[in-house]
């Protein structure tokens, strides 16, 4: 069981700047996102996309951004449960709550601070007959080990750089690499889309361009699937041990629409003195809080996250007084 | 005023909706939706890096050319190969468009 003052739902900027004003406080966090690195939308959907809007800083990659609030928390040394969805969450008898992953993961805190964004990243699933009955069972849309692929055969669809880096580093691993793409230009490094080029024309790797995986087949575990060529209007079947469908991932609420919160639309419901939810002991910071006026903008979390620890520091340790600190005074004092 | 012109927007419970867009002021087909609280996701803000904006075009106004970006979320999003699909982010207002009709896809739910 995994304890901690501060339970955050999420590592987009948001969290990760919570576990700085937490920190200040003497707050412990522990982060759980279902993405197998933080920075949320920054790091999934525009990581080499310049931002302009972050107080003091006239223009900044968003991974950059997200490499120094890493920086900036590290002093207060988070826990991190990355790659899980947190799906269910209770009330024990003292008080806390008590947290679970999709993979069981246990987690025990006092305060639960959902800062989940646009919500959790899933996988864009293609529409197949029978996707879901091979779900681990030969179809897997997050490559988590590598290694599984060893001496195996692979189909991989998708035009993105997920599909392409993992095509050249599954062309070292596997048996042999098929990658299918519907269109015949891809959107990802030219440096990698060169090298899957070179690799399919050194006969490394088969490149099926204008094709589509159209139909999963086998028994307990996928062993074939049937390819459509649009161009030449004809479909082949294909022995694989494993098809790996990546089309990015794109945010769903998920779990937490269950959790008894105020919820307007997609997103939940505050007050602003602190961020509070209608549960007691939960807040909700960044995006995914709704309150008249919000803007989703980066900057904005920063001030609630900041706010609302204040108030979880006061639920907490309601006999003790919190008198504001500069850092200029104070610095920053690692755990 | 001579640069307004009329779209037609329907939404996803099928109510068919008139707005008045400016053609002078850079606005995407997803912002003049947006500007006219109509509720459409539009997650990227208009990058064509989420199809949250997807829309379905019902007249056949010449509408300007796909970018590669726009081709490749499409595809990202099972969308290309399904008829009159475009991001309405990447269609932006001019005077021609006057009249355009379109249905905002299942994707734009808030
Ligand atoms: C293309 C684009 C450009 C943008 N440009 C700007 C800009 O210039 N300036 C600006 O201020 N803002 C910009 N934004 C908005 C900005 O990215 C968001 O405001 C910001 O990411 C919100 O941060 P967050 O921490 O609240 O949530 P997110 O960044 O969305 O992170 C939330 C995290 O929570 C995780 N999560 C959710 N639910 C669960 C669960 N149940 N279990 C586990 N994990 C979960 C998700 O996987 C995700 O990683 C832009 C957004 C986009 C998409
Ligand atoms: S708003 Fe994201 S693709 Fe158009």
């Amino acid at each position: 069981m995994i304890e901690t003052d501060l339970l955050i739902i999420g590592a987009g900027p948001c969290g990760l700047f919570t576990v700085f004003e937490a920190g200040l406080i003497k707050l412990r966090c522990h982060l759980i996102d279902a993405l197998a690195e933080p920075g949320g939308q920054l790091t999934e959907i525009y990581p080499k996309k310049p931002i302009y809007d972050i107080p003091g800083l006239p223009s900044i990659l968003a991974g950059d951004l997200v490499k120094n609030l890493m920086e900036q928390a590290a002093p207060f040394k988070p826990g991190f449960t990355l790659g899980e969805r947190a799906e269910t969450l209770e009330k024990t008898n003292d008080g806390k709550w008590k947290l679970v992953t999709n993979k069981g993961t246990e987690h025990l805190a006092p305060i639960v601070v959902i800062a989940g964004g646009l919500g959790c990243f899933e996988p864009r699933k293609p529409n197949l007959d029978l996707l879901d009955k091979f779900e681990d069972k030969g179809v897997e849309y997050i490559i988590k080990d590598p290694e599984i692929y060893r001496g195996q055969n692979v189909v991989i669809a998708g035009g993105g750089d997920s599909a392409l880096d993992w095509t050249l580093f599954l062309s070292e691993v596997a048996k042999s690499v098929t990658l299918v793409h519907r269109r015949t230009t891809f959107r990802g490094h030219p440096d990698s889309i060169q090298r899957v080029m070179d690799l399919a024309s050194a006969g490394k790797i088969e490149l099926l361009l204008n094709s589509e995986v159209t139909a999963l087949h086998g028994e307990d575990h996928l062993d074939k699937v049937s390819i459509t060529n649009f161009e030449e209007n004809n479909t082949a079947e294909r022995n694989t041990d494993h098809f790996i469908p990546l089309f990015g991932l794109s945010p769903k609420l998920g779990p937490i629409k269950d959790w008894q919160l105020n919820l307007n639309k997609e997103s939940i419901s505050v007050n602003t003195f602190d961020y509070s939810t209608n549960i007691p002991g939960i807040y909700a910071v960044g995006d995914i809080n709704d309150y008249p006026g919000k803007l989703r903008l980066i900057l904005c979390g920063f001030h609630e996250a900041t706010l609302m620890v204040q108030s979880a520091f006061k639920r907490i340790y309601p006999e003790k007084n919190l008198v504001l600190k500069y850092t200029t005074v104070s610095g920053v004092n690692s755990f | 005023m001579d640069d307004l012109i009329k779209i037609y927007v329907t939404d996803l419970d099928g109510v068919k909706h008139c707005i008045e867009a400016p053609t002078d002021m850079g606005l995407s087909l997803m912002e003049a939706i947006k500007a006219n609280e109509l509720q459409i996701k539009a997650t990227c803000g208009g990058m064509a890096l989420c199809a949250t904006c997807h829309v379905y075009i019902k007249s056949d106004h010449l509408l300007p050319t796909m970018s590669e970006d726009e081709e490749a979320m499409l595809d990202d999003a099972f969308l290309l190969g399904i008829p009159h699909s475009r991001l309405s982010c990447q269609i932006y207002l001019k005077p021609e468009l006057d009249g355009l009709e379109v249905q905002l896809g299942e994707n734009t739910a808030v």
